[in-house]
């Protein structure tokens, strides 16, 4: 049967019932409406659906939302501040880096919770963040050079 | 200076801020009111007749609306060499027999994915197996089974290509090779898997959202499918999610989607999971290739022969293609007055191979620039001396197939000398090896209507100035989106965002093909220009009575300022003209229209691209691993449209094309792919891509929109040949089957130590 599941979404706390199988991804694409997160692969490989959890990026399609219960999320809707976008986000613009756009998301999320974790990563420490995040478009070296830009302090948050 | 203002600078995409921010809807994300989920079942079975499908249990299963199989179809076949009934031999929802596992045999559309896909266990399908095939060097003899009624020996597809006199030419050669090769398969992988909502109402009317590369052939292929008019279907492209060529042909997601909306009047969507992406939709060609080439001692080459047996898998699909462009491109991209080329296409009875990114010219340029690296040896001449010898020049004409307008091939080969030349001494086990090649700008064949491919554009200029673009191109991640706005705003003398283009959608846009073949840029860009250009001209004549000028050719509009050319001080605003000159046609807005058709261009296209790509690798000769150190290309693609989008497709293609050569692989077992997850499908991820760097040399094309030709497709073909050289540079073996694994060089390593000992 449903369970209730309480969590907090971009600062927005949402009560929904869900089958206890369902996943984190499908939680907040399908009962929350929030279709920025993909789903690639439903198989923890690809990436796509990289959220943050309390602080980490995980792969929602591999976390059932239970498990989730009570915690916060960021995800790619939550990432600009209204119509000021994350730094990231312009540096992602400015580089070319995302195609399709499928994988921009999760891979956003990624370095969102990199930067986040160490704010002054190495090129290595950059690819390793998102080693986990297939993009199929872009050979990945423009969304290294994004990530630089912002590590270097290209793009400032605007307060 | 740039004299222009909008081409060659570094935009956003048009479809930037909504991507970067998650608010594009793909076709993954509609949601409409009242929709059902379709699930589809697929045969277990290479090759085994369909006895019975019972799906009574699985309709009274709760929640499922409709299960459906072939009998609820009309039984047509389709296939996108739609001019050849024979080759049209795909029902997708198979009524009698099945002919590859993956193979639909029938569909379920219910409340939710869950509900669908637990009916699809209670539908009970009776297969009486059959004896299969699935490699066609086995298909092709006389006691194989036989995959289609009728096709003797399961020889699907024959091409023959010739030129000047192949055999006197072999006599007269100082030295010839014979060597053999196996191009594997290798799946798109596109993020965004095969999806499809088509809603069909009570007014008898559908509409298809779907990831695809050509709404055009999409709308076309349903309407022959389910006998609807093509006009009483709409097929839209959201933003999508990747399509590297497997996006092009009618899928079994639009079409069961579209059989089970027809039959509730609801709402119904599909989404293929990730295993049925693999298992299930259509993947490179795989090759066998014999290749002879014959020298002069001074290293001209006077002649080369190609045999090709292709992997067809069971069904033609866009694989007969595939099938043409190897030939040709076997001649790439160097002048042979003596070629021949023999291709034949095998059904087997294994998943459809059809188009991939560089669709035949990938496994044409591995094969042929291994080859010429051997020969360059044999002779004793540099490998890049050998291909300036015989590479092609502007201008050239390949004897009765095609004009090659633009080429800056020796410049490319002058500057990637250059760059290995810098790269000095390297260090033990690394080798750099090269590959040249060239691609077209667009196929002129088309077999799916018209003898000729076409391209239209429509610029509407509103009482604002914006203007509204519409074209029937599919910008599928590529970015065609923004480099035809680019072009439009750039002929039309506005800004970038003065331009919004409205692309993909066949219920509002102008026909296209759609994205394939890299027509986008040089055939919508010329359409797009055409159409802009004609906007122009009505804006112009307007403006020239105002300012009293002579002939509207002296007048042109720059960065919104309609001016005399020659006095580019005297003028007007753009935007003052649009208004007072729509105000003067009583409210009715400008409108201009316009079109591309590639006549008396040869036969294969308008135009080429060409360039050189060195790989430098290190090789560990104890494991066999190598790691891909430097990729560098010298490249030309004519005009440079959109700077950011170049730099993008180029190093996506190392990554895609480097996975050829490096990585992917689809093994089998029975007909089985044994590897349908990302987890078990090796592709380069960000730790294995290597340090990239573009070498662009300017060339013009004549032909194309500003000058400007195929930029992404073409970038695919090298990557494989240069790494099978840098590997026998670095270690001296040589590898003749796709992908060089580990496992391939360690052997070779070690066959090499036995014959030295």
């Amino acid at each position: 049967m449903k369970k209730e599941l309480r969590l907090t979404v971009n600062g927005q706390p949402y009560e929904v019932y869900i089958k206890p199988k369902t996943l984190l991804v499908e939680t907040l694409r399908d009962h929350i409406g929030m279709t920025g997160t993909k789903r690639g692969c439903s198989s923890s490989s690809c990436g796509a659906c990289t959220v943050i959890l309390n602080g980490m990026a995980v792969k929602s399609c591999s976390i059932l939302a239970l498990q989730a219960n009570g915690g916060e999320i960021l995800s790619i809707e939550g990432l600009a501040s209204g119509a000021e976008l994350h730094p990231l986000q312009k540096a992602f613009l400015d580089h070319g880096a995302y195609q399709c756009g499928f994988c921009t998301p999760g891979m956003l999320m990624s370095t969102k919770a990199l930067l986040d974790e160490n704010s002054k990563p190495t090129t290595e420490q950059i690819k390793e963040g998102i080693d986990g995040n297939i993009c199929r478009c872009t050979g990945y070296n423009s969304i290294i050079r994004a990530v630089t830009a912002v590590v270097k302090g290209e793009y400032k948050e605007e307060k | 200076m740039s004299k222009y203002s909008v081409i060659g600078t570094r935009v956003h995409r048009v479809d930037g801020p909504e991507k970067i921010t998650g608010s594009a809807k793909y076709t993954f994300d509609i949601v409409l009111p009242n929709m059902l989920y379709g699930k589809i079942l697929r045969s277990p079975h290479p090759h085994a007749k369909i006895l019975n499908i019972d799906t009574s249990q699985a309709e009274k299963l709760i929640g499922v609306k409709a299960v459906v199989t072939g009998k609820d179809t009309l039984g047509r076949k389709q296939g996108i060499w739609r001019r050849f009934t024979e080759l049209c031999d795909e029902e997708i929802l198979c009524r009698e027999k099945v002919r590859y596992i993956g193979e639909p045999v029938a569909a379920v559309a219910a409340v939710d994915e869950d509900t669908a896909e637990e009916a699809l266990d209670l539908i009970e399908v009776e297969y009486e197996p059959l004896p299969a095939v699935f490699d066609p060097l086995e298909a092709i003899k006389e006691d194989a089974p036989q995959i289609h009624e009728g096709v003797e020996l399961n020889i699907n597809v024959t091409r023959h290509i010739e030129w000047g006199d192949v055999d006197e030419a072999f006599k007269k050669c100082d030295h010839i090779r014979e060597d053999q090769f196996k191009c594997s398969s290798q799946a798109h992988v596109c993020m965004e898997t095969h999806d499809a909502v088509a809603s069909f109402d009570y007014s008898g009317k559908l509409t298809v959202w779907t990831s695809t590369q050509s709404s055009y052939y999409i709308q076309r292929l349903l309407a022959d499918m389910l006998d609807l008019r093509e006009s009483d279907i709409r097929v839209i492209k959201p933003p999508t999610g990747g399509g590297f060529g497997s996006k092009f042909e009618l899928d079994s997601a639009q079409f069961c989607a579209s059989v089970l909306s027809m039959k509730l009047c609801q709402p119904v969507k599909i989404v293929l999971t990730r295993e049925e992406e693999f298992t299930a939709t259509k993947r490179r060609t795989p090759m066998y290739y014999y290749l002879r080439l014959g020298a002069k001692k001074d290293g001209t080459l006077l002649a080369k022969e190609a045999r090709v047996i292709t992997e067809g898998g069971a069904y033609t699909a866009m694989g007969a293609t595939a099938l043409y462009l190897t030939g040709f491109f076997s001649s790439f991209p160097y002048k042979y007055p003596n070629y021949r080329y023999d291709g034949y296409r095998v059904y087997t009875n294994t998943a459809p191979t059809s188009a991939m990114r560089g669709f035949g010219a990938p496994q044409s340029t591995f094969v042929g620039e291994s080859q010429l690296d051997m020969m360059a040896e044999d002779l004793g001449i540099d490998p890049i001396e050998l291909r300036r010898k015989n590479g092609m020049t502007p201008d050239y004409e390949v004897p009765g197939q095609a004009f090659i307008q633009s080429c800056g091939l020796h410049q490319c080969l002058d500057k990637i000398d250059e760059h290995i030349k810098q790269r000095g001494k390297l260090p033990p086990n690394h080798g750099i090896g090269v590959a040249a090649y060239g691609f077209m700008s667009g196929g002129i064949f088309n077999w799916f209507d018209t003898p000729y491919a076409f391209s239209a554009a429509l610029v509407r200029i509103n009482i604002d100035g914006k203007v509204d673009l519409f074209t029937g191109a599919c910008d599928i991640g590529q970015g065609s989106d923004t480099t035809l706005s680019m072009i439009c705003a750039e002929e039309l003398g506005v800004h970038l965002e003065d331009v919004r283009i409205h692309s993909g959608d066949t219920g509002i846009c102008p026909v296209d093909l759609g994205a394939w073949g890299s027509r986008e840029t040089l055939m919508n860009g010329n359409a797009v220009q055409r159409a802009a250009a004609d906007a122009k001209r009505q804006l112009l004549e307007f403006a020239g009575a105002k300012l009293g000028a002579n002939i509207v050719y002296d007048m042109d509009i720059k960065d919104q300022w309609i001016h005399l050319v020659d006095r580019p001080e005297r003028g007007v605003s753009y935007f003052d003209i649009v208004k007072e000159a729509i105000r003067g046609r009583d409210g009715e807005i400008i409108i201009g229209r316009g079109h591309y058709t590639p006549h008396r261009k040869g036969m294969i296209s308008p135009a080429y691209s060409f360039g050189i790509q060195a790989v430098e690798v290190a090789v560990d000769t104890e494991t066999g691993r190598y790691k891909l150190v430097n990729v560098t290309t010298a490249h030309e693609s004519g005009t440079v449209i959109n700077p950011v989008g170049i730099e993008g497709q180029l190093e996506g293609a190392i990554m895609m094309a480097g996975g050829y050569g490096f990585c992917e692989d689809q093994p089998m077992d029975e007909g089985k792919i044994l590897n349908p997850s990302i987890a078990d499908y090796k592709l380069i991820r960000s730790l294995d891509m290597p340090e990239t760097k573009i070498l662009e040399i300017d060339t013009y094309e004549p032909e194309g929109p500003f000058g400007a030709k195929e930029a992404g497709e073409g970038l695919t073909n090298p990557t494989a040949g240069a790494i099978g050289n840098a590997i026998y540079k670095a270690v001296g073996v040589r590898i003749n089957g796709l992908p060089i694994t580990p496992e391939k060089v360690l052997k070779a390593l070690k066959e090499k130590q036995k014959k030295i000992k």
